[in-house]
């Protein structure tokens, strides 16, 4: 029997390495809906923090490591860089409209 | 011209970005907008047919890249003009010194929900990335965004995040970064140019008005020195005095030390930290100064090793 489940991904970017720090970020891929996502959009983000998220029903499913800061580099700023991935699973939905 | 004056250039240090509103002329606006729309994305049947009429009818001029930039537009008075135009022409100066040179330009233009429709184009705003490729270096070069038009919120004006500028990323890397808090989006009267460092992230909006929003973009280079080339009048001793840190007044330094160490509401906690320090370092290669230091950031790590003066360990 197929599964009918799809995947939705949440990405919260935290202020710190602890899952109860402030999102400074955040990004939704929803395998279950057919709608197009958007950069930029929107204004609030859906937690406050990680542990909110946890405590919403999303499956923590990937963190940031502590990475050591390489000599000569060490104030070197490039991506986000306390990156956590969620996910949990939703039934597909059709595109609004449709 | 009119040059930047300090606490501009502090801004500039810190945030990544300064906008001129309106200050284009309103029939120079008039003018370059009719050039740009004399090629007509509409009557294409897709971007890249767009493109290719845009660039055989010279929209833009074609210039190689490197040129001295007053050589670039000896014979388009329209574009000279507004690079002439004294906040342009002053800030242009202040950042790059005397004799930038031209790197490109392009014109971009975001469709209207019909166009974008017949295009088979997604209803997509644009990723966050960063424009050209790694690059670490202080010395930076700066894109004007030029908006010969007034942009509002439906028509998907630029969106950016202040104060990203110094993360060394790679391009399109950061495509994943959906919204970060603090992130703006350009809305702005006919005629404004916003100035963005090298380094910082954004991306076009989503257009759902009906009216194509164009979008006039050149990046420059410095042809020679970046140290205090802006109007430095305005810097006084208490620039450069060291005060005390953490446990002070509020509002304690001067004004531009002030500009220089606001934070974004995006940063991280410890990184945030990091952020301030690379302005200083920033701001260390336009003064000339390798001393120079705000909120004892830098003079803290920079303390003579014990190592150093014979000590054992």
């Amino acid at each position: 029997m197929e599964h009918q489940e799809r995947q939705q991904v949440l990405v919260l970017y935290l202020a710190s390495s602890a899952l109860d720090s402030p999102v400074i970020g955040w990004s939704i891929y929803d395998g279950s809906s057919m709608e197009t996502p958007q950069t930029g959009l929107e204004s609030e983000s859906p937690y406050v923090s990680g542990l909110a998220a946890l405590r919403d029903g999303w499956r923590l499913i990937q963190a940031s490591p502590l990475i050591s800061h390489p000599v000569g580099q060490e104030f070197r700023t490039d991506y986000l860089k306390y990156e956590f991935f969620f996910e949990r699973w939703s039934t597909p939905r059709a595109r609004s409209g449709s | 011209m009119i040059k930047l004056n300090s606490q501009q250039m502090a801004k500039f240090v810190a945030e990544g970005y300064l906008r001129f509103d309106g200050v284009v002329p309103r029939a120079l606006n008039e003018q370059l907008l009719a050039r740009f729309q004399s090629v007509d994305p509409s009557h294409h049947g897709n971007l890249r047919d767009y493109y290719h009429e845009a660039v055989d009818q010279r929209v833009l001029p074609i210039g190689a890249s490197g040129l001295p930039l007053d050589q670039v537009f000896d014979d388009e008075p329209l574009f000279y003009a507004l690079l002439a135009v004294p906040e342009i022409e002053g800030a242009i100066c202040s950042l790059l010194g005397e004799a930038p040179r031209f790197d490109h330009h392009f014109l971009h233009v975001t469709l209207t929900p019909e166009t974008r429709t017949r295009m088979q184009l997604p209803a997509a705003a644009q990723h966050n990335h960063q424009d050209s490729t790694i690059d670490p270096e202080l010395a930076f070069d700066i894109q004007l965004f030029y908006f010969p038009q007034a942009v509002t919120e439906a028509m998907g004006g630029t969106r950016f995040l202040p104060g990203s500028h110094l993360r060394t990323v790679s391009e399109a890397a950061i495509a994943r970064y959906q919204n970060i808090v603090g992130q703006q989006h350009v809305v702005c009267p006919a005629g404004s140019v916003f100035i963005f460092h090298k380094g910082l992230w954004h991306g076009g909006g989503l257009n759902t008005s009906q009216m194509m929003r164009y979008l006039y973009k050149i990046r420059l280079a410095p042809g020679g020195s970046q140290v205090r080339q802006w109007d430095t009048s305005d810097l006084a001793p208490i620039d450069d005095r060291q005060g005390p840190t953490f446990w002070r007044e509020a509002g304690g330094g001067s004004v531009v030390q002030q500009i220089l160490m606001r934070p974004q509401p995006w940063f991280e906690y410890d990184v945030g930290r990091l952020e301030l320090i690379n302005r200083i370092k920033l701001w260390r290669y336009l003064l000339g100064d390798p001393a120079a230091d705000v909120d004892y950031w830098l003079t803290r790590l920079e303390r003579p090793q014990l190592i150093d003066r014979g000590a054992s360990l």
